[in-house]
């Protein structure tokens, strides 16, 4: 018997068609998650920015930067909320494909790699966060809580910052059965992150010993980022921008190369 | 071992000294086979024989510890994908994707092979009248039966037109209709030469469906051939089962069933002798002035090789 001829795949159309399947998900699935993508931003703008900030401005602007708190809060709850939402789609998305789904293992009995699989729901949270970014961004501007243009910097910022949760939890969680790690994550992690990190005041409203520690919470470098780009004052520290954006990028790139690493030994194991 | 009859063509699968071990603990222990073009080549163990380990080095999901495996002529360590490309594989855990619709669960599988979506398209449309599914196309996956689900993997596997089939324990926890059902299209696919390889802890199903078979018990495989030379080598034409009273059956001494048939085994329950002739059995042993309360005479059958081959029965 002459042996048939048996087509190299070619990688790409694998790590393409893996997206495709996270989009056809999505595409099937998104009644429940659109309307809470555009509610979610309306009322905290509403509760922390309009009610909350009534009250701060009294205080006299230069509390926050010289513009109203509205303005001061709304890059940087785009980055959080983003950033929420990415550190979730790093977490059921992969369990479910672990465990309870378990369609990560249909994806790899055909040509797909686990770093095609690995890419898939990477880049699906990324279009996710892009999605949710930009959702919040125009809802921001019907607020009128955007001070310059530059807002529209939070966006990539936000999916970069997103990126930066995603990847390494998504990369640990490959490793986990249930849920239990992820709520201490949350708990510990994620919800003091969304509090302390500057979203709602500024960082050098803390006592003058903790401060060094922003540069140690991830989330501080991507809410001082977007807020500098939101605030058009991000001409005044360029270097310390490139930093941010050299930390979150680490972290994403890191985070996707774990993740590549996790996945094959879990598919394999 | 001795090798029977080896495959005329080329093998699509051939291992040599096939192990898997995770950690210390060695899952398959050193086994060889082929699988020719065409051929119906089952893998018959008790749970933990080490079934499922040997599929997933065969699907090129798991990587051998040691000794040689081709498939297709390829090395799976360094044409996995390749390999995978060619392969259909229904597992032994469904992998549906239960927050799709039955059709989608085909076209995106498609995908994953290089079909364009007009492609996939039309070959899920054919594949879920063969699945006999058509009219669940819209559905999602979650309320179908096991028995339809069964068949959805089946079909799902087969969008790549694979030149293998793998399926690890096809109708294990399906009730004998659903099995029937499913036994019928994996027979179609047989006659149309669609190479299937499988596990399974049925007899029956590994008399129906395989053309050659490997009995594996504790890692190792320990016989091999077709159900039939199988049973010829290793059993009986016939077997007659003798159910005694409760007391007898204890009691019974190995000397008063001597000579009668080819050989007896004495299970807990029950006494099966193997003979060509099992209808003479009974006169034999009433002869002998045992009084036994049942005696069943049936044709032997894998159970019995099995048994023979591990003393132990396959489904406990
Ligand atoms: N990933 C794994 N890690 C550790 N042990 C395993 C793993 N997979 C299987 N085993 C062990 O290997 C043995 C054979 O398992 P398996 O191949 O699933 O057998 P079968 O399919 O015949 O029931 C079992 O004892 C099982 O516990
Ligand atoms: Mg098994």
């Amino acid at each position: 018997m002459t042996a048939p001829a048996i087509p190299e795949p070619r990688p790409s159309a694998g790590y393409l068609a893996a997206y495709e399947h996270q989009v056809l998900l999505y595409l099937r699935n998104w009644r429940g998650s659109l309307f809470s993508n555009f509610a979610q931003p309306a009322l905290f703008l509403l509760a922390m920015g309009v009610g909350l900030g009534s009250y701060v401005d009294k205080g006299g602007a230069n509390a926050t930067d010289g513009v109203s708190y509205l303005q001061f809060l709304a890059p940087a709850l785009l980055v959080s909320s983003v950033m929420q939402g990415a550190s979730s789609e790093g977490t059921f998305p992969v369990l479910a494909g672990f465990h309870w789904v378990r369609r990560y293992y249909a994806m790899y009995a055909t040509p797909l790699t686990p770093r095609a699989i690995a890419f898939g729901q990477l880049a699906w949270n990324a279009t996710h966060a892009l999605m949710v970014g930009s959702i919040f961004c125009v809802i921001i501007a019907l607020f009128g809580a955007a001070a310059t243009p530059g807002i529209v910097w939070s966006v990539p910022i936000g999916v970069l910052t997103g990126m930066a949760f995603s990847a390494p939890i998504a990369a640990f969680m490959s490793t986990q059965r249930d849920t239990n790690a992820w709520n201490n994550i949350w708990r510990f992690g994620i919800t003091p992150l969304f509090l302390f990190s500057g979203t709602f005041f500024p960082i050098d409203r803390l006592p003058e010993l903790l401060r060094p520690i922003a540069w140690l919470l991830p989330l501080w470098h991507g809410v001082d980022l977007a807020r500098s780009a939101a605030l058009g004052t991000i001409g005044q520290a360029p270097l310390l921008a490139l930093a941010h954006v050299a930390i979150l990028l680490a972290m994403a790139v890191g985070g996707t190369w774990a993740m590549f690493v996790m996945f094959r030994r879990q598919l394999e194991a | 071992m001795a090798t029977t009859s080896a495959p005329a063509q080329a093998p699509l699968i051939a291992a040599r000294g096939l192990t898997k071990r995770f950690g210390s603990f060695t899952a398959v222990d050193a086994v060889d086979f082929d699988v020719a073009p065409g051929e119906s080549f089952g893998f018959l163990g008790p749970n933990g024989a080490g079934k499922t380990s040997t599929m997933r080095m065969i699907g090129c999901v798991s990587p051998i510890t040691a000794g040689e495996l081709r498939i297709l002529g390829l090395d799976p360590a360094t044409d996995g994908p390749r390999i995978r490309g060619r392969l259909g594989v229904v597992p032994q855990q469904d992998t549906l994707d239960t927050d799709l619709s039955v059709v989608d669960n085909l076209v995106i599988y498609g995908r994953y092979f290089g079909l364009t979506r007009a492609e996939s398209r039309r070959r899920a449309a054919e594949l879920l009248e063969f699945a006999q599914l058509a009219d669940r196309a819209g559905d999602r996956v979650d309320p179908l039966s096991g028995g339809m689900k069964r068949r959805l993997t089946i079909a799902r596997a087969l969008i790549n037109e694979p030149s293998i089939l793998l399926l690890d324990e096809p109708t294990t926890g399906l009730d004998p209709q659903a099995r029937h059902l499913l036994w019928d299209r994996l027979y179609r696919l047989k006659q149309r030469g669609v190479t299937l390889v499988l596990t399974t802890h049925y007899m029956d199903e590994a008399e129906q469906l395989c053309d050659r078979l490997v009995v594996m018990d504790k890692a190792r495989i320990v016989a091999e051939g077709s159900p039939r030379s199988l049973i010829e080598r290793y059993s009986s034409r016939e077997v007659t089962e003798l159910r005694f009273a409760v007391g007898v059956q204890e009691t019974l001494a190995d000397a008063q069933l001597e000579g009668i048939g080819d050989r007896i085994d004495r299970l807990p329950d029950r006494v099966l002798v193997y003979s060509d002739d099992g209808e003479a059995v009974g006169p034999a042993v009433h002869a002998r002035g045992l009084r036994p309360e049942t005696v069943l005479v049936r044709r032997s059958s894998l159970e019995d090789v099995f048994l023979r081959l591990t003393g132990r029965t396959l489904v406990d």
